[in-house]
């Protein structure tokens, strides 16, 4: 579904990724871990689109398709999801009036008809029972005075809405209280299917005892560290990160070697 | 001081006309105002950019046009489609409608409205009912010694019409009150003037609009005054949506009873330039008010609005947000002051006024100013302009949103929140329209 072939990135000019290579397939749940800075948001933000992030080598293969030539809207319209770190408030839009939009936006590129307000209010309120959310959140502005957990809930929200086959959750455990934590994770479980695949970029462990990841790539400077299956994740959280320092020297001269 | 005075001469003419017609010698005093007003504006003439109040709005346009003025009550015949598209259903029957300044009976419906007085001004004037409550308040809160235009206007009152709510009573419907603009022949100057009294203890719904039948050139010079008496409760809406190539320059004043309420909302989407003055005075105890507006410019388009809030009294509030989208090559310019006079404590007034620009050619001047001389007083004000921000757009750009639609679902987002307040569900689908007819978005939900 999603093959990334030596990806280098830049935001202003500073290289951020430095080559990474990255295959998603459908069915999987991929978990994206490393410390602050080595550069696993910045990969979402890549697949997503950001304009702010530039890629510099390397190719992005989406169904086969060169997804850095697509728009973010049309990425998000051929299947891409992306939930933010930092959902954006849209102060004066209802919930259910951007979610309907963007909905019918989707149907409209597929070629299928859009449905109209009732039927569509039809359809989130199931939807919304994915993510535990209340009907009163529909009518509310979009993000707009939520809780950092609401917020959550409403990306994931979307996510059940837009049915995308590549959903890339951006560190959507951070700032969740337990209870949250288990109603997002919930969510996604119940989302995933074996025609989608999930990509978790996480700091943390904690999410993946819910979500369980078929692989775990750790980042580091902007390679990729190490890889392997969920206890990997494990050995993280016993370790730390510090030691994938070292451990990132040692991948880079094998490069180099190899 | 003044402007071309071969314009002028063409105003002193239809004055003269309008000296020798039956609309004077009616009413000396009413007649004195007149001459007084017109030899006042023989002095001011038409405002240049020297005046500090003037200095962003050029009129030297306004004064190049040799328009003709319309003093002579005439009937007009209107197409039923001109007026539906500047109707609101909720005022069906509770509508007056004014052409070219002239009240025409014919075209207005009024069933809705019988519990209050709604009549021809020039006509309530000579009425000995209303004569004297309207020498007491016509001209009083639109000074005409200090403006060029307001005593224009005043010279030129031919017609206009008198909103009279009775105490105590409270009006259902809302009343709109519909100026429009008739002239395929000569570009006419008109000059609507409208008198709203609410008495102790009403409540009403005024909506003013102006519109144009035809897309040529022609100059609205309209003034309004509302006297919101002790307890009374007024809802003013204001919709300015002439047509591309007029003139519009209206004055609204208020005076606020004691523990009054005035709720107003001015929106200004027409004209090529358009200025609107609010003078607002809190005379009593316990005034509320919100002055909230939104004004959206094209290419080509200019728009201005003047607004000045005394604080008299103790224990007023004040509100009011303006909310400017920019299009293209347009300018807009916003100036609020308030005055919190000596002695007017416990004054609690905030001020907004927030501009998006959607072009790199479009330029706003935004001055909010307060003037406060008491002591103990909850003051606030504030000015933005900004853009569409990016991490905005891109969120929903990777929702599926074509960026053109995001701008215009966050564009409308922006307006929300002065459209968000509109208790009158027509205009409020007017301009939810307004903001989005660029694309075809819906938005129901």
């Amino acid at each position: 579904m999603l093959e990334i072939r030596n990806l280098h990135a830049s935001v202003d000019g500073n290289e951020i990724l430095k080559g990474i290579t990255l295959k998603v397939n459908k069915g999987e749940v991929h978990a994206i871990m490393g410390p602050n800075g080595s550069g696993k948001s910045t990969l979402a933000k890549v697949v997503a689109g950001h304009p702010s992030y530039e890629a510099t080598a390397g190719e992005v293969l989406y169904e086969g398709r060169n997804l850095l030539e697509m728009s973010p809207d049309e990425r998000a319209r051929e299947g891409v999801f992306m939930a933010f770190q930092y959902p954006i408030e849209v102060p004066g839009v209802s919930n259910a009036q951007f979610l309907r939009l963007a909905y019918n936006e989707k149907r409209k590129h597929l070629g299928e008809e859009e449905l109209d307000p009732l039927e569509f209010k039809d359809l989130l309120k199931e939807r919304a029972k994915i993510v535990e959310m209340d009907a009163s959140f529909m009518s509310r502005s979009v993000n707009e005075g939520f809780s950092g957990g609401e917020k959550k809930r409403n990306e994931i929200l979307q996510m059940a809405v837009l049915e995308p086959k590549l959903a890339i959750l951006d560190e959507t455990d951070s700032g969740l209280d337990i209870d949250a934590l288990r109603v997002v994770a919930n969510g996604v479980n119940q989302l995933r299917n074996p025609d989608n695949a999930v990509v978790l970029v996480t700091h943390y462990q904690r999410l993946l005892n819910y979500i369980v990841p078929d692989y775990v790539h750790v980042l580091a400077a902007g390679r990729i560290a190490r890889e392997g299956g969920k206890e990997l994740a494990l050995e993280l959280e016993a370790k730390g990160y510090d030691w994938l320092k070292t451990a990132g020297a040692e991948s880079r001269s094998n490069s180099i070697a190899g | 001081m003044s402007q071309l005075v071969t314009q002028e001469n063409k105003y002193q003419s239809a004055f003269r006309d309008l000296r020798q017609s039956t609309n004077m010698r009616r009413q000396r005093w009413f007649d004195r105002l007149r001459e007084n007003a017109m030899s006042r504006f023989g002095e001011l003439g038409i405002p240049t950019v020297d005046q500090e109040d003037w200095k962003y709005t050029n009129l030297a346009s306004l004064a190049r046009v040799d328009f003709d003025p319309v003093v002579v009550s005439t009937r007009a015949t209107i197409p039923v489609e001109t007026i539906e598209q500047y109707s609101y259903p909720e005022s069906a029957n509770s509508r007056l409608v004014l052409v070219n300044g002239i009240l025409q009976k014919d075209l207005s419906s009024l069933e809705n409205a019988n519990e209050i007085v709604v009549m021809d001004l020039v006509d309530a004037v000579a009425d000995d009912r209303y004569g004297d409550l309207i020498r007491e308040h016509l001209a009083r809160g639109a000074v005409h010694e200090t403006s060029g235009l307001v005593a224009l206007n005043t010279a030129m009152i031919t017609s206009g019409a008198f909103v009279f709510v009775p105490r105590g009573i409270a009006l259902k419907a809302p009343l709109h009150i519909l100026c429009l603009s008739d002239s395929d022949g000569p570009e006419v100057a008109t000059f609507p003037r409208i008198l709203i009294v609410a008495e102790e203890n009403s409540s009403a719904t005024v909506i003013e609009s102006y519109g144009g039948r035809h897309d040529s050139q022609y100059f609205t010079n309209a003034i309004v005054e509302v006297v919101v008496k002790d307890a009374a409760r007024l809802e003013h809406y204001r919709v300015q949506r002439e047509t591309s190539k007029a003139f519009h320059i209206a004055t609204t004043s208020i005076e606020l009873g004691r523990q009054s309420t005035y709720d107003a909302t001015a929106i200004n989407l027409g004209g090529q330039l358009a200025r609107h003055e609010i003078n607002l005075v809190m005379n009593e105890e316990g005034a509320e008010c919100w002055l909230d507006g939104l004004y959206i410019t094209g290419s080509g388009q200019h728009t201005d609005t003047h607004s000045m809030i005394d604080h008299r009294q103790p224990h007023c509030t004040s509100r009011q947000l303006y909310k400017g989208i920019l299009e293209g090559s347009s300018r807009a310019v916003f100036n609020g002051k308030i005055f919190v006079r000596h002695g007017a404590q416990k004054t609690d007034a905030m001020q907004t006024n927030k501009n998006l620009l959607l072009s790199p050619e479009a330029r706003v001047d935004t001055k909010p100013q307060l003037e406060i001389f008491a002591d103990d007083v909850k003051c606030a004000h504030g000015a933005a302009v900004g853009q569409i921000a990016e991490e905005e757009l891109f969120y929903l750009e990777t929702r599926g949103i074509h960026p053109d639609l995001g701008r215009n679902l966050l564009t409308y987002g922006f307006a929300e929140e002065v459209i968000g307040k509109i208790k009158v569900e027509s205009i409020k689908a007017q301009l939810d329209e307004a903001v989005l007819n660029r694309l075809n978005t819906r938005l129901e939900a």
